[in-house]
């Protein structure tokens, strides 16, 4: 404990001069500093001009009264705690409580009784010091308050432009964050790969504040520069994953779903880990069917155990996927109970207008909690015709100056390599050190996507596309897809690449070889190029984005071409 | 007390019961009650009885305990979780980490 008898300096406001003597000499004596003045007016002007640390003051003085000069000091005061102590020979309670009222602290009565004088003294100054205490911690809790707030809003802007510097704002998109979701590990991404797709993910880390947001620029930055290189998603969710169980401690991950939207294709590929559950909205019938979380979280499992088995669903023109964080359905009442995915779902179900969703999502949970929960976000993703939508050209850096136009070079891709590894990006990127062809790299990716994948399902694992015709084969397909892959021990898929000068401009040559059985080329080729059709749309896409497509060899090998003329 | 440990006679079974919310609130508790025994219990049971609300911190903190009992290696129960609470569970595959029931 401080000490308590430490001397302090003591105004004593008297007007008579006997009495102020008698106090003067009492308070001296029990070790306090002592200041005097004969009346009101006088006391304010010495404290202002001292600051003692405690006031003895007599209530009735001439020019300015005690009441009065008891006010000012205390205004003068401010925070500071300078106990005034009236010295008064009034007894009616009245005129008692008045001395409170004006600011004064106690009041002792004459004739004084040095005890208690000490002990009302000490009494003050214990409240004093424990308010000059209190006063220190507040300004001191305000000056952090403001520097973390200040820090704050540098990390916001700063991942405010990480997550919106993707294609957040592209037509086929709406999403609705409250301004803090970021904050409290919030996290939407959006990008188009080279080929036109479109990759979306929405990402909540655990926990709040800066702790939870920190983890979003590495995700941001896997997310962005992999799907620029036309990674797909297993990779981009195992390097994602792994990179945040290298960095996070163990108890921080990340719940994500991460979907890639084909317009060309019209399919939507997802990978749900510990998200509630998104919707994929028919706009035609109005079902809509849950994609639940099948895994767990980004960045609790090592990257040998990480599941990266996505799901693939078509979808038509105009249909919607919607996903939302567990701000929206944990929103809760005044009773703890959750908003949930039963009210959730009935405001689907009462939903008429597709494009009022978030409007009446968020009407029901102003009804249900009367406030909004400040850590929420909603996105949906509509599929449209690839002509709505203008990805971004890539941008280059280099001067193409050293442009290799004239080589060749063949790959093979062997099983173990086939089943977890997707060479396409590398050759994408190899391809594109060629000037002439980066105009066109969407139609490039496309095509070598194509050619790759149907050399690599119906070739070297046989599936049979015409599976893909509803819905459900869809969805056996792919589930087929992936138990085959698993058990794959054999067969390969070999890429040929072929760059040679032509005029001013030049030729690309692709050939993709496979192991499989082939199938019968002019039966494929001679049905019509149909869009609307779920299956064989491989085919008709790389034969309206390539030249000279053709296939030989009972159709285990593909070959098609691309030309560019003499660059600008 | 809001977690409550209890250690078997021979020491090789750990049970930490939470009451209440189950939310960073618990975060030193939780950490204690199996940080400051001696010895290393085999298995350990997690009681979620009388939890009536988990959090992802919470399932960090889950996380935590599981890194402690050795990860993969770990034998570690979440027994008696509300409907509530195994949605939770559910929704973040935790399943596939502990034996949840």
């Amino acid at each position: 404990m401080q000490s308590s008898s430490e001397p302090l300096t003591v105004l004593i406001a008297e007007d008579s001069a006997a009495d102020r003597l008698l106090l003067s000499t009492i308070v001296r004596r029990q070790g306090h500093h002592v200041l005097t003045a004969a009346d009101g007016a006088e006391a304010v002007d010495v404290y202002l001009e001292q600051r003692p640390h405690l006031v003895l003051m007599d209530a009735m003085m001439p020019v300015m009264d005690g009441f009065e000069a008891a006010q000012r000091i205390k205004q003068l005061a401010g925070d500071q705690l300078v106990p005034i102590i009236f010295l008064t020979s009034l007894t009616e309670s009245e005129a008692l409580a008045r001395c409170l009222e004006a600011g004064g602290d106690d009041f002792l009565a004459k004739p004084y009784n040095q005890v208690i004088l000490a002990a009302k003294i000490k009494a003050m100054d214990r409240l004093r010091r424990l308010q000059a205490t209190v006063v220190e911690q507040r300004d001191q809790i305000a000056r952090h308050h403001d520097y973390l707030l200040n820090e704050q809003r540098v990390a916001k802007a700063v991942f405010d432009k990480i997550a919106h510097s993707g294609c957040l704002s592209a037509p086929n998109i709406r999403y609705l964050q409250s301004p803090y979701a970021l904050f409290n590990g919030d996290l939407l991404l959006a990008a188009f790969n080279p080929a036109g797709d479109m990759h979306v993910l929405l990402g909540d880390f655990t926990g709040h504040g800066l702790p939870a947001a920190v983890g979003a620029m590495p995700l941001a930055e896997v997310f962005y520069g992999m799907t620029a290189k036309g990674y797909g998603l297993a990779q981009i969710l195992r390097e994602m994953n792994a990179k945040l169980k290298r960095i996070l401690p163990v108890d921080m991950f990340c719940c994500a779903t991460l979907l890639c939207l084909s317009f060309q294709r019209c399919t939507v590929e997802i990978w749900n880990g510990g998200m509630p559950d998104g919707y994929l909205h028919d706009s035609l019938s109005g079902v809509r069917t849950p994609l639940p979380a099948r895994h767990l979280p980004l960045g609790v499992l090592t990257p040998q155990l990480f599941d990266d088995r996505t799901e693939v669903h078509p979808m038509s023109l105009g249909d919607r996927v919607f996903l939302l964080s567990d701000g929206v359905i944990e929103t809760s009442d005044r009773d703890d109970q959750p908003f949930g995915v039963e009210r959730l779902q009935q405001v689907f179900s009462a939903n008429r207008e597709p494009d009022r969703l978030f409007e009446d999502i968020q009407q029901a949970l102003r009804d249900f909690r009367g406030e909004a929960r400040d850590d929420f976000s909603m996105v949906e993703v509509r599929l449209v015709a690839p002509t709505q939508l203008n990805p971004p050209p890539p941008v280059y850096s280099d001067s193409g100056q050293s442009s290799p136009l004239d080589w060749s070079v063949s790959f093979e891709f062997r099983a173990q390599t086939l089943k977890r590894f997707n060479p396409m990006p590398y050759l994408l990127q190899l391809l594109l050190e060629v000037h002439g062809l980066r105009a066109q790299s969407g139609a490039l990716y496309s095509v070598m996507s194509e050619l790759y994948s149907n050399a690599l399902d119906h070739g070297v694992l046989g599936l049979d596309s015409s599976l893909k015709r509803d819905a459900a084969g869809f969805a056996r397909y792919y589930s087929d897809r992936n138990t085959r892959l698993d058990e794959l021990s054999d067969g390969y898929v070999r890429v040929h690449l072929h760059v040679s000068p032509n005029g001013e401009g030049g030729r690309l040559t692709i050939e993709v070889e496979d192991s499989g059985e082939g199938f019968d080329v002019a039966r494929v080729l001679a049905r019509p190029v149909d869009s609307d059709r779920l299956s064989g749309r491989g085919v008709s896409l790389v034969r309206q984005l390539s030249h000279q497509a053709s296939w030989s060899d009972d159709g285990r090998r593909a070959r098609v071409e691309f030309f560019w003329e003499a660059l600008a | 007390m809001s977690v409550v440990t209890e250690v078997s006679q021979d020491g090789k079974k750990l049970t930490i019961s939470i009451e209440g919310r189950f939310d960073f609130g618990r975060h030193q508790e939780f950490r204690e009650s199996y940080e400051r025994l001696n010895s290393k219990p085999e298995s350990i049971v997690v009681d979620l009885k009388k939890a009536t609300y988990l959090d992802s911190s919470a399932l960090g903190m889950l996380l935590l305990l599981r890194d402690h009992a050795g990860g993969d290696d770990s034998d570690i129960r979440v027994v008696n979780s509300s409907s509530d609470v195994k949605k939770i569970l559910a929704i973040s595959n935790f399943d596939k980490l502990f034996d949840i029931s």
